[in-house]
């Protein structure tokens, strides 16, 4: 085991585990962003630099901070570890940077693009880049290339995460997917355009964090914001058949697997259930999905509450009204 | 009881004198307000032969601008519907075909795009949300009718005709100019 410190609160991890893991574990706001890492893909970070951070001190054997800023993903935590995200001014300039060298070949063009509400670059630009953009020369451009029948590539808008590479790797039993080329040239490409058909193929548009891999079946059909996201569940025997259904009325505009707070998908979906489903009627739906309140998605999204954690929460507030310091909220960890 | 203003009279039956009996200077002093009233600038204007004058940033009927080669600028994007506090702007997005480059100037275009005017508070929002510079309010009015249905303005009433277009350059005050500073970069183009 071993404690470190991040952003001034302590938490004792396993050892091995990488800062970013350790902050997630902690949750909160001073969880590193990360574009390229994803939890359930092995081998995958260190290559946006989004998520890196300032160690202050080593460790407790060996205190002195490390010169340059880590990449949180991919660095372990040491024994007594002080490790700063939020609270370093140093760092909050280097994702700025960092936002703004992915910012440069990626293309302002949200307004077509089918991610543009659910993109993790946006919600970062937003949230850590500058407004404005120094960028004034010609951006590279790729002709856009179907993988498949259900798949669409806009290689301009890819920033290299090697994701999609990965679950071509990882889920699916051969490699026809994989990146050409080197540096501002590098492209994702299918080996000759040979067709992706496995069974698992689909999980490449939920993990691509940008609007580069994007599902042809629900192509320009509607924005994500105007839409509902059901949980839904079926009996499937290739996967485990839990999905997210995006309605308009009565309508399933598209189908995609479950992603969690840091949007990833912890349980992958078969391209059977993605894309051969869109009737309602084969789908049991649980109810709607809980989208954060600060997603554009969650713009007259109304979810069911559970009034017993309600009356919890109120009693929490009731308790704060008297005076006392703020109860932990329930999902908040300890 | 304590009065509400000091403009209230106290009614009483009291006699009334000779010259108020007469009525003959009540009479006078109203024919005199009728009078005054008569040099007094006139509180409307005689529509439709006069009209008002309008104010360069009046927020009339949208239009949706096409560019300097004649293609719409639209790209049913949906930022104006998600801003619209009143919720009157529905659209439908479609791709562009090949050899429909001089109709729609980007690969998506809305195949519909419809306004409630009755809904619309023509608050401007979309006009301030649009990232293509599609959208503008005119000075236009909307103009009344019938039946509600008729208040449904689709795409054949918003978009401006190719041959008659439709001049919003009086709204681009230096203040707007300076917001789209940023939107004038090639890759915003």
């Amino acid at each position: 085991m071993a404690k470190v410190t991040i952003d001034g609160i302590e938490i004792e991890v396993a050892d091995g585990t990488t800062i970013l893991n350790a902050a997630r574990q902690l949750g909160g706001a001073s969880v590193p962003p990360a574009m390229c890492y994803y939890s359930s893909l092995k081998g995958s970070g260190g290559k946006c630099r989004v998520c890196l951070v300032k160690v202050a001190q080593g460790s407790s054997k060996d205190p002195r901070p490390i010169p340059k800023l880590v990449a949180s993903c991919s660095t372990p935590v040491a024994d007594g570890m002080v490790v700063q995200n939020l609270t370093s001014p140093e760092v909050l300039e280097a994702r700025k940077g960092v936002v703004e060298f992915l910012l440069i070949n990626h293309p302002l063009d949200c307004p077509v693009c089918d991610q543009a509400g659910e993109c993790d670059l946006q919600n970062l630009a937003y949230e850590h880049g500058a407004s404005t953009t120094r960028y004034e020369e010609e951006r590279r451009t790729f002709e856009k290339i179907d993988i498949g029948d259900k798949i669409k590539l806009h290689m301009t808008r890819c920033i290299l995460c090697y994701r999609c590479t990965m679950v071509a790797n990882q889920l699916t039993d051969n490699r026809v997917h994989g990146v050409l080329n080197r540096g501002d040239a590098s492209e994702i490409s299918t080996y000759i355009e040979k067709a992706v058909d496995n069974d698992f193929s689909g999980n490449m548009i939920d993990v691509c964090p940008v609007g580069a891999l994007t599902d042809k079946t629900f192509r320009f059909k509607s924005r994500v914001w105007f839409t509902k996201p059901m949980d839904a569940h079926r009996s499937c025997t290739k996967c485990s058949g839990k999905t997210v259904l995006w309605m308009k009325d009565n309508e399933v505009l598209r189908v995609t697997a479950r992603k969690d707070q840091y949007g990833e998908v912890k349980e992958f979906i078969c391209n059977e259930c993605r894309y051969d489903h869109k009737n309602a009627a084969d789908w049991t739906i649980e109810g709607p999905r809980h989208i954060d309140r600060h997603s554009v998605i969650a713009q007259n999204h109304y979810e069911k509450t559970d009034l017993l954690t309600l009356k919890k929460e109120i009693e929490r507030q009731i308790e704060f009204q008297k005076g006392k310091p703020l109860p932990l909220a329930l999902d908040e960890k300890k | 009881m304590e009065r509400l203003t000091n403009r209230s009279k106290i009614v009483s039956d009291k006699k009334m004198t000779f010259l108020e009996k007469i009525y003959l200077p009540a009479i006078l002093s109203g024919i005199m307000i009728t009078i005054k009233h008569m040099f007094k600038k006139h509180a409307t204007v005689r529509y439709p032969e006069k009209t008002r004058e309008f104010s360069e940033i009046y927020r009339g009927m949208h239009v949706l601008k096409r560019d300097d080669k004649g293609a719409e600028r639209c790209t049913a994007c949906g930022l104006c519907a998600v801003a619209c506090p009143a919720e009157a702007i529905t659209m439908v997005a479609a791709e562009r075909n090949k050899g429909e480059e001089n109709l729609y100037r980007e690969e998506k275009y809305a195949a519909k795009y419809e306004i409630n005017m009755l809904r619309c508070i023509f608050c401007g929002l979309c006009e301030e949300a649009c990232p293509k510079e599609a959208i503008f309010l005119t000075d236009r009015i909307v103009t009344t009718d019938y039946g509600r249905d008729e208040f449904i303005y689709g795409k054949d009433k918003l978009v401006e005709p190719v041959n008659a277009r439709i001049d919003v350059t009086k709204r681009q005050t230096p203040e707007v100019l300076e917001f789209k500073q940023q939107k004038k970069l090639s890759h915003n183009r």
